[in-house]
């Protein structure tokens, strides 16, 4: 039983469990969007290693991002965020409640309500530096390489895989396009690629739809210019980061983080990764930066911890990402025997319909 | 306008279109301007309201499959429990309807695929984590069964009515067709209604089986809903089609079923919470399930009260089967909401999380602080 433990939930190793026997450390990213400086280098470097089509130069008229959302050509996603002094307070105040969570030693977390942790412009601490008039917040976002990948899980062909490195990749020769990993991803990453040959052809693809806007989304991208000359390849398919696997295979670093110029991108074993994560968010509550904190590094989380490591400023939802994901097959289990009970249920009152007189 | 040498190998300018309007793209590389681009009011954090879940890349031929598979699986019931207790109109609608509907079901399936070319990969794995594959295999096992049982339906009725009874002794191919269709016809019609109930509940599980808030976190319940819906639609076909003097199943079962679904849907709008069952109360989704009520109850009223007149029967039908069709279509479309529109991941997620911290376990969430 002790293979099948953890096999949809919970601490695991995923190349392990896929059962490979070639033994790679687990790779993945840290992504530190405290010194990214939204140059999109990475999302430029993407497309052009993987010949990824160009999805969208405007920008949204909301803010410096042009492609809003990860999807099937945007492998990168560069979030921009403008914030005011007051959203950075409640950024720096959330930041300590977290720090406060994370040190029930000190502090029980039974302990903790919102009211008694101190106001944060009643009490700066003596190192905490002043709060800006304003301030930008600019993270390259890209597939999370969960632990528990439910994009993998529900894949009724087989065209998502595990590889030897923990990562989750699309065969494109195999993939037919059924878009249940676009439906079961909680990070929003994989999207059926749309073009003119392929099944989607209206504007619902991209990831982009605002509340209250025209249906069919409200950023309607133009025909690309690849597009209309048919250099579109893996129309209708699925397609998301792949953690650059050929690079990977030749000891290459992959695309975004070699071309990242700050180095907010790192590449590296996932193990060493969150060491590093855990380091640099330490120093940045040591300078008094309390809202730093870290998303995916908990091997408890909901999908068992993710390949893609970030050190986000606000909360995660501010850069679009979910605050509290699950992977959607940890309760599968639970809905299948449901489903079993129901089944049950229909035989049940069929064959409760034949009883009786007759007519 | 053109300052810079290098302009000259530019690639040409895209033509702009936008939805059923053109715009002038007179000043060039000009920033858009479009008045639905403008930020919403948001009442929670999000990332400028944009979704973080993605819909699913589903048409409507999914939301009809969900109401097809429903029929297929219920006429398979009927027909089985027509063929054991002598209700022969019964069983031949039933037989009928369960193949007729799967292989359209399977269709509208294939259409909606990215590559409908790539049909078939669906069959080259068996993936016990992937509720589609496993419907796959349903599907086809049933579909098997089920064409093996219209077969046999059909070889009887040609049979029958041509020769009485000498095709069978004969010794030609089609005669032992015919021997080998009658001893099938047991197994293959108690096949079709052992993969019945696996049908009709296997899609619920399918949709349950995503990120999309409202769909997974109605899993509990939405299998109930599935497969009284199944039920009320097959029962709905049969009453259209079966002379009176055979309906008495399908009636019973209209009545017993529109009371579990309604039931169970109750249960799970009850159990999704204010939030999260808020897609299946408003917009379109919403007067569809409105809809889907008034109809189910109407039909099982009337299926119940008016069954034994030919057009009572009939419009009692007809109007189970649209219950169920809103139904399908009122659930399919209640989940797209869900997904499209951040505040439904959000807002539950921000709560668990909250109730999980309060209840002092702090070590599963995703954002740490070291």
């Amino acid at each position: 039983m002790g293979f099948w433990r953890n096999q949809l939930s919970g601490p695991t190793n995923p190349a392990a469990d896929a059962a490979w026997d070639r033994h790679e450390a687990r790779k993945g990213f840290f992504t530190d969007t405290s010194i990214c400086i939204g140059c999109k280098a990475c999302e430029v470097a993407c497309k052009e290693w993987n010949g990824v089509p160009e999805d969208g130069l405007d920008l949204l008229n909301q803010s410096y991002d042009n492609t809003g959302a990860l999807g099937a050509s945007t492998w990168r996603h560069v979030a921009f965020v403008e914030q005011t002094s007051d959203r950075i307070e409640q950024a720096r105040e959330s930041g300590r409640r977290l720090v406060a969570l994370g040190m029930p030693t000190v502090r029980g977390a039974d302990q903790l309500t919102p009211a008694e942790t101190p106001p944060a412009a009643a009490a700066p601490g003596p190192t905490d530096p002043a709060i800006p008039d304003m301030r930008w917040l600019m993270a390259s976002d890209v597939c999370k390489h969960c632990t528990h990948a439910a994009c993998l899980d529900v894949c009724p062909t087989g065209a998502l895989f595990r590889t030897e490195f923990g990562t989750v990749v699309v065969q494109d020769d195999v993939c037919n396009g059924c878009g249940y990993c676009v439906a079961a991803c909680p990070f929003g990453v994989i999207e059926r690629r749309r073009g003119d040959e392929g099944h989607e052809s209206t504007g619902q693809s991209h990831g982009i739809s605002i509340k209250g806007a025209p249906s069919g989304g409200s950023h309607q991208n133009p025909p690309s210019y690849a597009a209309s000359n048919g250099e579109v390849k893996n129309v209708g398919i699925a397609q998301k980061c792949t953690l650059c696997y050929d690079r990977l295979g030749a000891g290459q670093t992959p695309a975004c983080a070699q071309a990242c110029p700050t180095t907010s991108i790192k590449f590296g074993d996932l193990d060493e990764l969150r060491a590093t994560a855990r380091a640099r968010v330490a120093e940045l509550h040591d300078l008094g930066f309390s809202e730093a904190r870290l998303y995916g590094v908990d091997d408890n989380d909901g999908v068992g911890g993710t390949g893609s490591t970030f050190l986000l400023l606000d909360e995660p939802e501010i850069y679009g990402l979910p605050p509290d994901p699950r992977v959607t097959t940890a309760d599968l289990p639970d809905m299948f025997r449901k489903a079993g009970y129901a089944g049950l249920a229909m035989l049940g009152l069929a064959a409760a319909s034949f009883v009786g007189r007759r007519r | 306008m053109t300052t810079n040498p290098f302009d000259a190998d530019r690639p040409p300018e895209r033509t702009r279109r936008g939805k059923g309007q053109r715009r002038s793209d007179q000043n060039g590389g000009g920033r858009r301007r479009d008045e639905s681009l403008m930020v919403p009011d948001v009442s929670f954090d999000s990332y400028y309201g944009r979704h973080i879940v993605k819909p699913a890349p589903w048409g409507k031929e999914i939301a009809a499959y969900l109401f097809l598979g429903g029929v297929a699986a219920g006429s398979a019931l009927l027909a089985a429990g027509g063929r054991a207790l002598g209700y022969p109109a019964l069983r031949r609608v039933g037989r009928v309807a369960a193949i007729g509907a799967a292989t359209l079901g399977g269709g509208a399936l294939a259409k909606d695929l990215g590559k409908p070319s790539r049909a078939l990969n669906m069959m080259r794995t068996v993936k016990l984590t992937s509720p589609m594959s496993v419907g796959s295999w349903i599907l086809t096992a049933f579909s098997g069964f089920s064409s093996l049982a219209l077969a046999s339906e059909v070889t009887q009725a040609v049979t029958e009515r041509s020769h009485g009874g000498a095709t069978r002794s004969g010794g030609s191919a089609l005669a032992r067709v015919v021997r080998i269709l009658e001893v099938v016809d047991g197994p293959a019609t108690a096949g079709a209604a052992l993969f019945a109930p696996p049908l009709a509940a296997y899609t619920a599980v399918l949709l349950a089986d995503t990120a999309t808030p409202t769909w997974h976190e109605s899993y509990r319940e939405l299998p109930f809903v599935f497969v009284s819906s199944a039920n009320l639609a097959a029962a709905g076909l049969a009453l259209v089609a079966v002379p009176t003097a055979q309906n008495g199943p399908a009636r019973k079962l209209a009545a017993v079923s529109a009371l579990t679904e309604t039931l169970a849907f109750e249960r799970m709008q009850e159990k999704l919470g204010p939030v999260l069952s808020e897609p299946l109360r408003t917009g379109k989704s919403g007067r569809l399930l409105r809809a889907s009520k008034a109809l189910t109850i109407a039909g099982a009223v009337g299926s119940v009260a008016l069954g034994r007149s030919r057009v009572g029967a009939a419009v009692s039908g007809i109007a189970l089967m649209a219950g169920s069709v809103c139904l399908r279509f009122g659930v399919f479309e209640a989940g797209m909401v869900s997904a499209i529109d951040p505040k439904y991941t959000v807002e539950p997620q921000r709560q668990r999380l909250a109730a999980r911290r309060a209840a002092g376990v702090v070590d599963d969430s995703i954002t740490t602080a070291r």
